[in-house]
């Protein structure tokens, strides 16, 4: 990592191969941008890559990720890997995968489905295209394109 | 006249049938096993006509046919007995809940229910998944009505008995697409070939988009024929395509009526339109009447989800083409046939087969 020109985090996530453009997405589905953060967030955009070219890192101290974070990360980088950064070491590494159904994390564009409803359900959509990613919804069946904005 | 199962003098009679001029075998072994199959529709639930394979589809046609047969004769088989049903209409219907029950009814079974959300704890501000919860004690299987798209499928996370969809929204309304295929293919012997206009409002209908992809699963020809405002959603014309079933695009009723075997009409709502002007405009061209007809096919058959408003001249109705009536009339044969296999399985088949040897 030395050549990104950042310091090795001693604790931590080092989110790696993000889409190349989505790194302040997955700033803001992690919500550091609206519930701020109690350690440093370095973000880094269009690093070079030898896998995909071009990518994204975002690294996060002091904080591992909830298993429902990596699921929605995967749902914007599908291709990211997650590091487990424990006293400068990497403790875990592995790639965050697209689930077949998608539960509780997005909402679903039909204001008539009944999961934008007060039942006690959470949404589910089957994903029925991966790339570009295409998710359905399992209720009303109605298909969701635009992920990012329709993300809880 | 109720019988107590279908062991009748009539039995040995039972294994043709007249269809739209053509003399097919209906059943002559339970097609399950005929099929080499191991289907079961038994306490399934039927929320999209999805959830239905081909040979599924094709086995509620075939005992719907049997059931029909039998009711030609004044028999209803008193297959249900001791069964009850709830229809939960949350939303008003005329057709689809008067034709379960009778379904029901005619089956020996029984019906409770409500008609509108309105006379529900629903008002007290109890929620769809506890009122399921709770009919699931009430009844063996139930008919669900809601304004809200996918309220069937939730249900089927908290019901412990088949939930059937009787419409939810704008979105499915499977036992409607049963009994248009069971029409098309009782008048036309078949589906495959046939030419079907789906015509009228086929951007906000609800059964003519599950009907598009079942007659497309069929291999039906299928032509659109809407006015611009309201043509069908661009993604179901890309799937039928994607299926091989590239449907023509028509905008006049007059260029497809010689062509076509079947002309499914439905209502274009006056609400979907900025103004009265225009949608008289529209309303209008999709009109049909007795003499646009004089250029059908001898055989072609008019269809109608009802309610009808005025897209179909009330002249029509006494000309041969006229088919609506009978449509409606084939729901209650269709949604007996579904009831009896959703609640008792494949079984049921031996009893309308009068114990014969399956």
């Amino acid at each position: 990592m030395k050549e990104l020109k950042v310091t090795p985090i001693k604790n931590g996530t080092v989110i790696d191969h993000i889409t190349v453009g989505m790194a302040l997405q997955v700033v803001r589905i992690l919500g550091i941008a609206e519930r701020g953060a109690s350690s440093t967030v370095s973000v880094l955009m269009h690093v070079p890559s030898a896998a995909q070219s071009w990518k994204d890192v975002v690294k996060i101290e002091d904080r591992e990720l909830e298993p429902n974070e990596v699921d929605r990360i995967s749902l914007i980088a599908p291709k990211a890997t997650i590091n487990i950064i424990r006293n400068f070491n990497v403790e875990a590494k592995h790639r965050v995968a697209l689930p077949d159904e998608v539960v509780g994390i997005l909402r679903c564009e039909n204001l008539n489905c009944i999961s934008n409803s007060n039942e006690p359900i959470e949404s589910r959509f089957r994903v029925v295209r991966r790339d570009p990613l295409m998710v359905r919804c399992t209720f009303c069946e109605r298909e969701v394109t635009d992920v990012l904005s329709n993300m809880k | 006249m109720m019988l107590a199962n279908t062991t009748s003098r009539h039995a040995s009679a039972a294994s043709d049938v007249q269809i739209g001029g053509h003399r097919q075998p209906l059943m002559g072994a339970p097609l399950s096993r005929r099929r080499g199959l191991d289907l079961t529709l038994k306490d399934r639930n039927v929320v999209s006509i999805n959830d239905l394979s081909d040979d599924e589809i094709r086995l509620i046609l075939d005992t719907a046919e049997r059931i029909s047969e039998l009711a030609a004769r004044d028999e209803h088989p008193d297959l249900l007995g001791g069964w009850v049903l709830s229809t939960l209409f949350f939303e008003p219907s005329t057709r689809t809940r008067l034709s379960f029950e009778s379904a029901m009814k005619r089956l020996g079974g029984d019906v409770i229910g409500f008609q509108e959300g309105a006379s529900t704890s629903a008002t007290k501000g109890e929620t769809l998944a506890d009122t399921i919860r709770m009919v699931s004690g009430y009844s063996d299987a139930a008919v669900l009505r809601h304004s809200r798209e996918g309220a069937a499928r939730m249900c089927t996370q908290f019901a412990t008995i088949p939930i059937i969809n009787g419409g939810d929204g704008s979105g499915q309304h499977p036992t409607q697409t049963l009994l248009d295929l069971y029409t098309i293919r009782r008048y036309c012997g078949k589906i495959e070939g046939v030419k079907v206009a789906l015509v009228g409002d086929l951007k906000y209908g609800r059964t003519v988009h599950s009907l598009a992809y079942a007659l497309a699963r069929f291999g039906a020809r299928i032509t659109l024929v809407a006015p611009r405002s309201l043509e069908m959603p661009s993604e179901i014309i890309r799937a039928l395509a994607e299926r091989g079933v590239a449907p023509r695009i028509e905008v006049s009723l007059e260029a497809v009526i010689p062509d076509a075997d079947v002309l499914y009409m439905t209502r274009i709502q006056k609400e979907r339109f900025p103004d009265a002007e225009e949608y008289a405009k529209v309303a209008g061209s999709y009109r049909l009447t007795v003499p646009a007809l004089k250029a059908a096919k001898s055989g072609a058959i008019v269809l109608h989800p009802l309610p009808r408003v005025d897209e179909i001249d009330t002249a029509v109705d006494g000309t041969p083409h006229a088919k609506y009536f009978e449509q409606a009339q084939h729901g209650v044969h269709v949604r007996m046939a579904l009831l009896a296999l959703v609640l008792r399985g494949e079984e049921v088949l031996k009893e309308l087969h009068g114990g014969r040897p399956t």
